[in-house]
Order: C-alpha cells, then sequence, then structure tokens
C-alpha cells in the first residue's frame, strides 16, 4: 500500500504520526505537573487530607503519562536527523542551541527530580519533596517554552542570516528566541495544556461524583476543575484572538486557509461558518457565512479588506479543506468549554455543584475533548506553514534527507504498530485507574515508595500526614 | 585570547557521551539481565534498583542528540541518515523497555509481557549503541554534505561484534551494579554471572582493538603519534589496574569496587576510540571543524552549558545520594 509514495510524503507522514502521538502526552503532563505541585502545595499549607488523596491519586496517573511523554519525545529528537537531514543540516546552527537548552534547562530538571517526587517523599521529607514538585513542574513549563520558541521560528523566522553552504547562521539571539509569534503561542498552548488537564480532571470527577457525590477528594477535584474551565477558558479565547491577529501580520496565507477566503475581499471579508472547500476549483461549497465578521474579528473593524488566496501562487498555498477543518473544530471545542465552565459556575453559585448530573455527564463527555482541540489547533498551524518548513524561506521538499522510500516506509509501519500497542496499552492503564474512586487507598499493585536501607525515613509509618 | 570553540565542544559532546554510557549503560544492562533472576521478586528488586534513576540517565542520550543538531548539525544530519536503521530500532526499543517500568506494576496478567519488553528493549538497544558505534568506526560516505552510502551499510561483521561487545559489556556493567544494590539471593545471582561476564568483556574489546585499525590503518598511526601517544602509554597499566579490582573485587565478595572497575574498563575503552577518533567527527572524511555550527552558534550553546552541566550534575548526585545503599526488598509491596 505505501509502496505507491514517494519518501517524501512517507516522511511527511511519519513526523506527523510521531508528533500527533508526542503531543498529547505533554499537553497532559504540563498541566498535570502544575497541578500537582499546587495540590502538594495546599495539602502542606492547609492540611486538609482531601488535597493528599487527590495528590496520590493523580501522582500515579502522572507516572505513566510521563514515561510515555519521555519516550515519545526521545523519538522526536532524533527525528530531525533521521528523515529530515537537509533540514538539520541547515537550521542546526539555529535551532539546534534552543533544543541543547531545552534538554539542559528542561529535561534534566524533570528528569532528576521525578524520581524523589514519586518514590522520595519518605525519605527527602515534605520540605524538599514539595520543592521537588515544583521543578518538575516548572521543568514541564520550561520545556514548552524552549521547543515553542524553536516552532515559532520554523513560522516566523527571525534574528538570521544565511551562509555559502545554505545554512541558516544566528545573528541576534534575542529576536530568534523572542521572534514574533513566540510569545503568543506560547501563552496559547500552555492555556491549551492546562485546560485539557482541567477538563481531564473534571471528567473523571463527573464520572466519580455520578457514583458517589459525598466523597470529600471527588469534590475536591470537580471544584478546582470547574473554576479553571470557568477562568482559564475566556482567557484562552482571547489568547486565540490575538494569536490568529498576529498570524495574519505574519503567516497571511495561513489565515487565508483557516477562514476559507480563496477570494480576496476589499470591503470587508464574511466569517464563513460552515462549507467544504473545494481547492481545485478555489471556492467553498455549501457556505454557511456571515458578513463582514471576518474582518471585523481579524482587524476589529467591519469594512476592513482581507486578501485571499487568489494573490498567492498555487504552488504556495496549504491544502485548505484541512487547516480550514481542524481550525473549526478547534473553536467549537474552544467554546463548548466555556459553555461548561459558564455552567459550573452558575451551579456553583447555586450551591449546586455537586447536585446536577447533568453537569457531570456533560464533563465526562468533555474529559478527552481538550486533547482533540489540541491536536486540531495544532494540525492548522503546522499544515497551515505547507508547503514550506520554515516559513517562506525552506520548503518541504528541500528539507527531506537523502532516504530511501522502503526504509522509511519500513520505519513508519513499524511506528504506527508500537505506538498503538505501547501508547494503547498505556492508555488502557490510565483509565483503568482514572476508574478507581479517588478514595481507594490502592490504586496500582505498587502503591508505596522505593525504600532503601541506610536511611532512616522521615517519617516512620507510610503514608503519614501531618493533619492526623 | 581566542578559544577553539569546535575542540572544546567536540571535548563536551564526547563527555555527553561518556556520561550516557557510564550512567545508562548499567541501567539498560539490568535489562539485559533479567530473564537471568532466578524469581518475580528478584526481578521487582533488579527494576526498583534503576526506577528512580533511569529518566535521568536516558536523558544524555538526549542531550547527545540535541547536542550534536546544536553544534556539529552537519555530523547529525549525516550520521542519522546513515545510522538510519539502527537508530530506528534504537529509539523503539527504548519505547519498550521506558514504559515498562511503569507498566509492569499496573497489570497481573500481561506482567511477562513488560518483563519481555524491558529485557527486549534493553538488549535491543544495547545493541544498537554498538552497532551504531562500529558503523561509525568504519566510516560513513559523505559527498557534497550528504551521506552517500546505501540503507543498509551499517550491517557489517565488524558492527555485529561492537553490538554484541557493548551487551555483553552492559551486562556486566549491570550485574555489578546489582550486586552493589541489593543482599541475598539476587545479590549471589549476579556474583555468579559476573565473572563470565568480565571475562567475555575483556575478550571483546581485545578483539575489537585488535580489529579497528583493519577498518583504517589510520587509526593505529594515531595511537603512536602525538597527542595520542601520552595516553597510549599508560592506558595498558590503568587497564591491568582495573582489570585486578574487578577479579580481586568478585573474588573478595566486594560491593562497590566492582562496579566502579567495570565501568573504568568503559572509560579507557571510550578514551581508546576518542584516540582513534582525533580530530574526525565523522570518518573517514569529516573533522570536527568541517562539520561545526558558526561561532554565534557555539558560543551561545556554550554559555548555558557551563552553568547547567554543573548545576545538573550536582543535582543527579543528589537524586542518587537520596537512593542510595542496598534496596529492601519488602519495601513498595505494602
Amino acid at each position: 500500500m505505501l509502496s505507491s509514495f514517494d519518501a517524501e510524503i512517507l516522511a511527511r507522514l511519519q513526523f506527523a504520526f510521531t508528533i500527533s502521538f508526542h503531543i498529547i502526552f505533554p499537553a497532559f503532563s504540563i498541566g498535570l505537573a502544575s497541578f500537582l505541585a499546587v495540590l502538594n502545595a495546599a495539602w502542606l499549607y492547609t492540611g486538609d487530607n482531601a488535597y493528599r488523596v487527590v495528590f496520590d491519586y493523580w501522582k500515579k496517573i502522572f507516572a505513566v503519562a510521563f514515561g510515555m511523554g519521555v519516550v515519545s519525545g526521545i523519538v522526536m529528537s532524533y527525528q530531525f536527523g533521521t528523515n529530515w537531514s537537509d533540514f538539520a543540516d541547515k537550521t542546526g546552527p539555529v535551532l539546534g542551541p534552543l533544543m541543547a537548552y531545552e534538554v539542559l534547562s528542561a529535561f534534566f530538571l524533570e528528569a532528576g527530580f521525578l524520581g524523589i517526587m514519586l518514590f522520595g517523599r519518605e525519605k527527602v521529607g515534605n520540605g524538599l519533596h514539595m520543592f521537588a514538585t515544583a521543578m518538575v513542574a516548572g521543568g514541564t513549563l520550561m520545556s514548552a517554552t524552549w521547543i515553542l520558541s524553536v516552532n515559532s521560528w520554523m513560522q516566523t523566522p527571525a534574528g538570521y542570516s544565511t551562509n555559502e553552504v545554505g545554512q541558516f547562521v544566528p545573528e541576534d539571539w534575542w529576536a530568534i528566541i523572542f521572534n514574533p509569534s513566540f510569545p503568543y503561542r506560547l501563552v496559547h498552548m500552555v492555556l491549551a495544556a492546562y485546560l485539557t488537564t482541567a477538563f481531564v480532571v473534571a471528567g473523571v470527577a463527573g464520572w466519580h461524583l455520578l457514583k458517589d457525590r459525598e466523597n470529600k477528594a471527588t469534590r475536591k477535584m470537580f471544584s478546582m476543575a470547574m473554576w479553571m474551565a470557568l477562568i482559564v477558558t475566556p482567557l484562552q479565547i482571547g489568547a486565540g484572538d490575538a494569536h490568529g491577529i498576529n498570524t495574519l501580520e505574519h503567516q497571511p496565507t495561513k489565515i487565508m486557509a483557516m477562514e476559507g477566503h480563496f477570494d480576496s475581499h476589499p470591503e470587508g471579508a464574511p466569517l464563513i461558518l460552515f462549507g467544504i472547500p473545494n481547492q481545485a476549483e478555489k471556492r467553498v461549497d455549501y457556505a454557511i457565512q456571515i458578513p463582514k465578521l471576518s474582518s471585523l474579528i481579524l482587524v476589529h473593524d467591519l469594512n476592513a479588506p482581507l486578501k485571499g488566496l487568489d494573490t498567492v501562487p498555487d504552488e504556495d498555498e496549504p491544502p485548505v479543506a484541512i487547516v480550514f477543518f481542524s481550525f473549526r473544530i478547534m473553536v467549537a471545542i474552544g467554546f463548548a468549554m466555556l459553555g461548561i465552565g459558564l455552567w459550573g459556575g452558575i451551579q456553583r453559585w447555586r450551591g449546586r455543584l455537586y447536585d446536577t448530573k447533568w453537569l457531570h455527564r456533560a464533563a465526562v463527555v468533555m474529559g478527552p475533548m481538550g486533547f482533540v482541540a489540541v491536536l486540531a489547533g495544532w494540525i492548522t498551524t503546522e499544515v497551515g506553514r505547507q508547503p514550506f518548513t520554515v516559513y517562506g524561506l525552506l520548503r518541504t521538499s528541500d528539507s527531506l534527507g537523502p532516504v530511501a522510500a522502503p526504509a522509511v516506509a519500513a520505519s513508519l509501519i513499524a511506528f504506527i504498530i508500537v505506538y498503538f500497542f505501547v501508547f494503547g496499552a498505556g492508555t488502557f492503564y490510565i483509565l483503568r485507574m482514572m476508574g478507581q474512586n479517588p478514595a481507594t487507598p490502592r490504586l496500582g499493585l505498587r502503591d508505596g515508595p522505593i525504600r532503601t536501607a541506610g536511611i532512616t525515613p522521615v517519617q516512620q509509618t507510610h503514608e503519614a500526614h501531618p493533619a492526623e | 585570547m581566542e578559544f577553539d570553540l569546535a575542540f572544546i565542544w567536540a571535548g563536551i559532546i564526547a563527555f555527553a557521551v561518556l556520561t550516557y554510557v557510564v550512567l545508562d549503560g548499567f541501567d539498560l544492562g539490568v535489562g539485559i539481565l533479567f530473564p537471568f533472576a532466578n524469581s518475580k521478586k528478584d526481578r521487582d528488586t533488579m527494576m526498583n534498583s534503576v526506577a528512580p534513576i533511569w529518566d535521568g540517565n536516558e536523558t544524555w542520550l538526549v542531550l547527545g542528540g540535541g547536542g550534536l543538531f546544536a553544534v556539529f548539525p552537519l555530523a547529525y544530519a549525516v550520521v542519522m541518515s546513515a545510522l538510519y536503521m539502527p537508530i530506528i530500532l534504537m529509539l523503539l526499543a527504548l519505547v519498550f523497555r521506558g514504559v515498562a517500568f511503569e507498566y509492569r506494576w499496573r497489570t497481573e496478567r500481561w506482567k511477562k509481557v513488560w518483563d519481555l519488553a524491558f529485557f527486549g528493549g534493553s538488549t535491543i538497544a544495547a545493541l544498537c549503541q554498538g552497532i551504531a558505534l562500529g558503523a561509525l568506526v568504519q566510516g560513513i560516505a559523505v559527498t557534497n554534505r550528504h551521506y552517500s552510502g546505501g540503507w543498509w551499510d551499517w550491517l557489517t561483521p565488524f558492527s555485529m561484534l561492537t553490538g554484541v561487545a557493548v551487551v555483553v559489556g552492559y551486562a556486566l556493567l549491570g550485574a555489578t551494579w546489582i550486586m552493589m544494590k541489593t543482599e541475598g539471593a539476587v545479590h549471589h545471582r549476579m556474583r555468579d554471572l559476573a565473572k563470565p561476564l568480565a571475562i567475555a568483556t575483556l575478550v571483546f574489546i581485545a578483539l575489537v582493538s585488535v580489529w579497528t585499525p583493519f577498518q583504517n590503518p589510520v587509526y593505529f598511526e594515531r595511537w603512536f603519534s602525538m597527542p595520542g601517544t601520552l595516553v597510549t602509554l599508560p592506558v595498558p597499566l590503568i587497564l591491568a589496574f582495573a582489570v585486578y579490582k574487578l577479579f580481586h573485587g568478585l573474588a573478595n565478595g566486594r560491593d562497590v569496587s566492582p562496579f566502579l572497575a567495570a565501568q573504568s574498563l568503559f572509560v579507557i575503552s571510550f578514551i581508546g576510540i576518542g584516540i582513534s577518533f582525533y580530530p574526525m567527527m565523522v570518518p573517514p572524511s569529516l573533522t570536527i571543524w568541517d562539520v561545526a555550527a558558526p561561532d554565534s552558534s557555539l558560543k551561545f550553546a556554550l554559555v548555558g552549558t557551563v552553568v547547567l552541566v554543573p548545576l545538573i550534575l550536582g543535582y543527579t548526585a543528589y537524586a542518587y545520594w537520596v537512593f542510595r545503599g542496598k534496596l529492601d526488598p519488602e519495601a513498595g509491596y505494602h
């Protein structure tokens, strides 16, 4: 089946496949690491045992998700070289140091303190354990910062020159790191990770509230997640809007594809709510649209002119349908999240947060939606940048290394089989842990930390709590 | 004073790779030895001995890859293309092995599956690392900044030899690590395994050393010209001392010295390879300076490295200190 494809499309499929799997895990672990740090701090500060129960519950889920993120991430760090070695040679001088900083300032931090966070509370005491937990959370955010700077530079390159062998050479590191789209992308992605996690937590809590609405730990989880949904979703919609305006300035072609604007609109562009882009005929079929609203959203002026894809050479256009649909999926989920957040806020105000079964059911349905939105958002921005890897400068077809199609096909099939098997099993274990009531003292087969001799545990009884 | 940034970076990358071998070698070795444990409980203990630290150890491999991309992008591009198959295979093997740490505690029915994943993943990862090393020593064909060989060029008798050598060597590191971290049955089992593994490791070191000059005579010459000679002279002495400490420690029931002696075998072998290579980064045609990124990249990355690597070594040492001492085989099952 794959033999009819050339090496380039196979390599693109492979990158899309491995990065799509990978992004799921960081989106979850960035949010969960911060959540765990907050829970641990709240437990230490208030002495309320419910926080500790929730911490221990999510800690084990975090361990599995983090493990999957690590191994799928190692693959990514080598993927630039295996299939995309021309890209690696040309962009290495600019992007390589940023990724080296990610490894040095983030990966080591997470990995070094993860063992202490998972297994070391009894050995190091609560203070240092809190420090380790905060370091893991800080590491995940640091990692997001560097890798989003790398991605943003590929979208909106700045601060470089080129040398005689065609490499990008750094001229101004400040301009490279803080390239025009980076601050927007960073805020949008970190908020996305927080929201994704909040909705997973809300979904799990909702599931258990449907069965037992008295459990204090479950209530705590649901309450915290609903606060996040209420406060962060509007912030995220605002951040997304700002990001879109930034994209209009620096990558207008991507916006044209997102909006489905095949034609230029000199007197205000319509917002196409739905339709089927027909790239061959350069029009959107069955379009349902609101006049001038696109101009209002993007330029904050009803009559502002917006250029369409008719101003872009065909060979520089991205595949419009993918970008058009993935963008709409992301936005729809965003507004559904806003709805849940508001509903939760109203029910809380009425004192019925834990008694509204339909809210709990809706939370369960929305539980995995953050992942869908994250994937849809990344597909929008990555496919929307095509046909370039470095926007406007380096074409995807010039980024490919000297790889043979059969080799890429073989490795692609291997990745697909292994990822579905391994991460399918991991997802199953995570779902099974989530199915356990948070009040259950033992979640997995292994519950406690690993203890070695030669040091007296700080707390003699395992799982001792200061509140008791 | 002008620093030769490319030279400094070659040293740093070499240090990162060596640190990776020293730190992850033994925990891959623990996986390689998994089928040799006598009981399920012993396997639990073996895995627990590396559970809190394996992730940090493996991060040095990411630094090796990421660092190469940053400062020697052409080497990264060419080597990854040339070693396509072993690299992909190693990554997939590391996936299996990495998730086994968590998965095998989450299921009874499938525990055997993840035991196998841990063993198979560790062994294949080690084998691929050895093959990659052998293929690099053989040399990589480069024309006009591109790899110009075929996608099976890495597979030769020599690279298979280096592959198996690394598996055996890592198993020795794993055995001596477990000896150091455990007591009782599993400790004695590993002590019994360590001696044949030590002999086998030495045989492989000898075979690879003898065969290497036949890959390219220049490797041999580098040992007997400056600055290689400075290191050539004491190497046999240090090697003899390490071998003595290893067998003496094994015979006398020492806990720590066999592990350190086994590690020093790796350090010496690594320095030996370094002498053979210098000043090449991708033999036979690309030197350190041919593949180096522009100075502005090297400088920027160096600032962070100089500040952060000592910090990393510091908190890594702390994490090892927290989990020091012998494992309590009963812990973790209350």
